[in-house]
């Protein structure tokens, strides 16, 4: 692999040392992320109260889920976040390729999560758990149920959403990775992008228990 | 009073000022579309948050015409709904929220800091981008019919209107991006790029402001990103997520919506107030009465202002004893604006007072602002609220602090940093005129609408019983006076960008660091790494002394 031209290792005119320009992208991405979890939070708030007000057709609704998916999905994204994390490690240690497998290993974790996902959203689909007006399943024919399944939809479709961005992210790094952008000194945009998987999993581990466990 | 100290600045260390400034760096149209100097995209976003302050104002003048009349003047019922609604998402969404912070904020304050530029200039193109492309998709939106719902969307009958909602929801989302991508950019300057020595006592008090208006930003836009997000889903997919009719709850939306909406409000009145605390001191050559006081105030209303988003559900069914601590929990946020506003006055006390436009609008701001704060006091009681709710008492009270507090300072800010800018002087005299007249016209639309809403004029209705016409009569006629006052101000600056005199670097004589440097900068501000290792507001020192110690 021909040595890039490396635009990253550049100093902007607005710093005085690569490591301040480091330091920012990283505080810059931990800002980024609050914002993603008061995204979330209007999510879950609205979980909270319907949950406050249809609290038996909510267990209910974690009941009729089907508790494997969502737990198989949550290790599958855990692993997926300690590859991510150990690329970071081995871009410390100059060991790029190792990271650039790593990270293709995130990401194929990351579109494993979302095939399986796909599944379980194909059996809601039949069993007519959908959301809002066109909820029709016949087992839970309840406000609250329908509510629950609103939720699940919108909470995890949002996920979802947030999983695909990242798969494609991780996927860039990893090519980035391949090709010797990330050096041992300069690798703040890999730090960033693995912060943001590291955040589309944290958000599983929340939605997981309200949405599987009762 | 005195009269101004005329100062230029001292002869340069190494030839003088031979760096070209940022608008002469480079030119051609594309220097500009791609340009990452943060006084570039700053200049953009000021012609582009005037184009919606014209459009904003443009729809006001339509509603304000409407009204003459107690039934029908010029249009029909649903083209005036659609007219409000318009009126209000222009105002709050393209201008008022934009308005100081993309446009003096991104100016201002990497100089204020003594910085060369923002912490990540290609985002900061970026968000100009997204603001453009919100600002197309709402534009669009409106010019496909628009939406009747006021500025609000309310559930349910954002739910069921049968005009168009979702391209309108759309575009506001995607300024919130643009939004959310300017504070990240700010915050991040504020902490990694300040100049060498200061530390975070000497931050000027504008940062301190936009630094506020940033981190309030970054947490409640989201909020309502999502928020608009599930209202457009209701409508436009049918997910019934606020819809009564599967279950749904829409006072729900009402907490979600106001948990950004108020906290918005101080979205516009902060970067308004960090304005202020600039003209204030530097035309009374002063140090401020109390730089802690107006700094922690800054942050105390940044703070409180999340818990008070319950005092827009006085009558939504929301409990007694939720009201009670709602109302009281807003009130905290007349303390803190009265600890700025005390502290703004005193500073005038035995100061060395320049009589000028920016302090011609800090007065009417200080009028303005107090009126608003002190009828928004009474609104945040409940039993009053009660008897005001939804009339055109809160419209009065709103726009007190909206228009009376952010625009007027945004004029201010307008005039105040005009030489810095453009490098040019304005007409005083003009502009002393344009400021009185503002300020008349402003009262004139208003005042009137406090006395409507007290006799129980509803917002938002297009017709009234005939006793109310005068009053209605009156505000019509404010508006047009507010708006000639508006025209012959921007004339006034425009007409000085051609033809005023060449403005010095600090015309102003003030110890402001963004005066340090030539009108208008150089590309990268400062000579080097400028030394700002002591207080923005030090009136002891000469200009000479101050530009030593910078090392400028």
């Amino acid at each position: 692999m021909p040595a890039p031209d490396n635009e990253l290792a550049t100093l902007g005119d607005q710093y005085d040392s690569l490591e301040t320009q480091e330091r920012s992208l990283e505080l810059g991405m931990w800002i980024f992320l609050a914002t993603e979890i008061l995204l979330f939070a209007a999510l879950f708030a609205l979980y909270a109260s319907y949950r406050s007000m249809y609290l038996a057709d909510f267990k209910a609704g974690i009941e009729h889920n089907t508790l494997a998916f969502g737990t198989v999905n949550m290790y599958v994204l855990l692993t997926s976040s300690l590859l991510a994390a150990l690329s970071v490690s081995a871009v410390r240690a100059d060991r790029p390729r190792t990271a650039s497998w790593l990270l293709g290993g995130t990401a194929l974790l990351g579109a494993a999560f979302l095939a399986i996902k796909l599944c379980e959203y194909w059996r809601h689909w039949q069993e007519g758990s959908l959301p809002g007006r066109y909820y029709h399943d016949r087992e839970l024919p309840t406000f609250g149920a329908n509510r629950f399944f609103t939720m699940y939809w919108v909470m995890t479709g949002l996920h979802a959403l947030h999983v695909t961005a990242g798969v494609g992210v991780v996927t860039w790094m990893a090519v980035r990775a391949r090709r010797g952008f990330y050096t041992r000194a300069v690798h703040a945009r890999l730090v960033i992008g693995t912060l943001y998987w590291h955040l589309v999993d944290v958000i599983w581990i929340f939605l997981w228990p309200l949405l599987y466990l009762s | 009073m005195t009269a101004a100290p005329t100062e230029t600045a001292p002869p340069l260390p190494d030839g003088p000022e031979s760096e070209p400034s940022y608008l002469a760096v480079e030119s051609g149209l594309w220097s500009w579309l791609n340009t990452r100097d943060h006084k570039r995209i700053a200049l953009m976003f000021y012609v582009t948050v005037l184009g919606t302050f014209l459009l904003g104002g443009t729809f006001a003048l339509a509603l304000r015409t409407e009204l003459l009349t107690p039934r029908r003047t010029i249009m029909d019922a649903m083209t005036y709904n659609r007219m409000f609604t318009l009126h209000g998402v222009t105002m709050v969404w393209l201008f008022l929220i934009p308005s100081i912070p993309t446009v003096f904020g991104n100016f201002i304050l990497p100089i204020q800091l003594g910085a060369k530029d923002l912490a990540f200039p290609k985002l900061n193109l970026v968000s100009f981008y997204m603001f453009l492309l919100g600002l197309a998709t709402t534009v669009g939106g409106m010019l496909a019919g628009g939406t009747d719902t006021g500025w609000t969307f309310y559930p349910p009958y954002s739910d069921l209107t049968p005009t168009r909602l979702v391209p309108v929801l759309l575009g506001i989302f995607i300024l919130g991006i643009s939004t959310i991508l300017t504070g990240v950019n700010f915050v991040a300057t504020t902490h990694m790029l300040r100049a060498r020595g200061m530390r975070w006592s000497q931050i000027p008090l504008f940062v301190w402001t936009i630094y506020g208006t940033s981190i309030i930003m970054l947490l409640a836009t989201p909020v309502l990103g999502m928020s608009l997000l599930l209202v457009g889903l209701d409508h436009g997919l049918g997910l019934g997520i606020f819809d009564p009719a599967v279950g749904g709850d829409p006072v729900l939306f009402e907490h979600i919506f106001w948990f950004y909406s108020h906290p918005a409000v101080y979205i516009m009145i902060l970067p308004a107030m960090g304005v202020i605390s600039e003209v204030v001191p530097t035309f009374a050559h002063r140090r401020p009465a109390s730089y802690t006081a107006i700094a922690a105030s800054t942050l105390g209303i940044a703070f409180v202002g999340f818990f008070t988003w319950g005092h827009h559900m006085f009558v939504a069914g929301i409990s007694t004893y939720d009201a009670g601590v709602f109302g009281i929990l807003s009130m905290f946020v007349a303390i803190f604006s009265a600890i700025k506003v005390f502290t703004w006055t005193a500073t005038l006390y035995k100061g060395q007072i320049v009589f000028s436009t920016p302090l011609l609008y800090f007065f009417a701001f200080l009028f303005l602002f107090v009126f608003g704060g002190m009828t928004g006091v009474a609104v945040a009681t409940q039993s009053l609220d009660v008897h005001w709710h939804d009339t055109y008492f809160v419209v009065a009270h709103f726009h007190f602090i909206m228009v009376g507090g952010s625009v007027t300072a945004f004029l201010a800010a307008a005039h105040y940093w005009f030489p810095k800018m453009f490098g040019r002087m304005y007409s005083e005299r003009v502009g002393l005129l344009s400021a009185s007249a503002v300020f008349l016209g402003f009262v004139l639309t208003f005042l009137p609408q406090f006395l409507l809403g007290n006799m129980g004029m509803p917002r938002r209705y297009y017709s009234y019983p005939a006793q109310f016409q005068w009053l209605h009569v009156l505000s019509t006629g404010g508006a047009y006076l507010l708006a000639g006052a508006l025209l012959l101000t921007f004339t006034n600056l425009a007409l000085a960008l051609k033809w005023g005199e060449k403005a010095p670097a600090n015309p102003w004589g003030s110890r402001s660091f963004e005066w340090l440097t030539p009108s208008p900068p150089p590309k990268h501000n400062f000579r080097g790494a400028p030394n700002l290792d002591y207080s923005p507001y030090d009136y002891t020192m000469t200009d000479e002394e101050a530009h030593a110690r910078a090392g400028q």
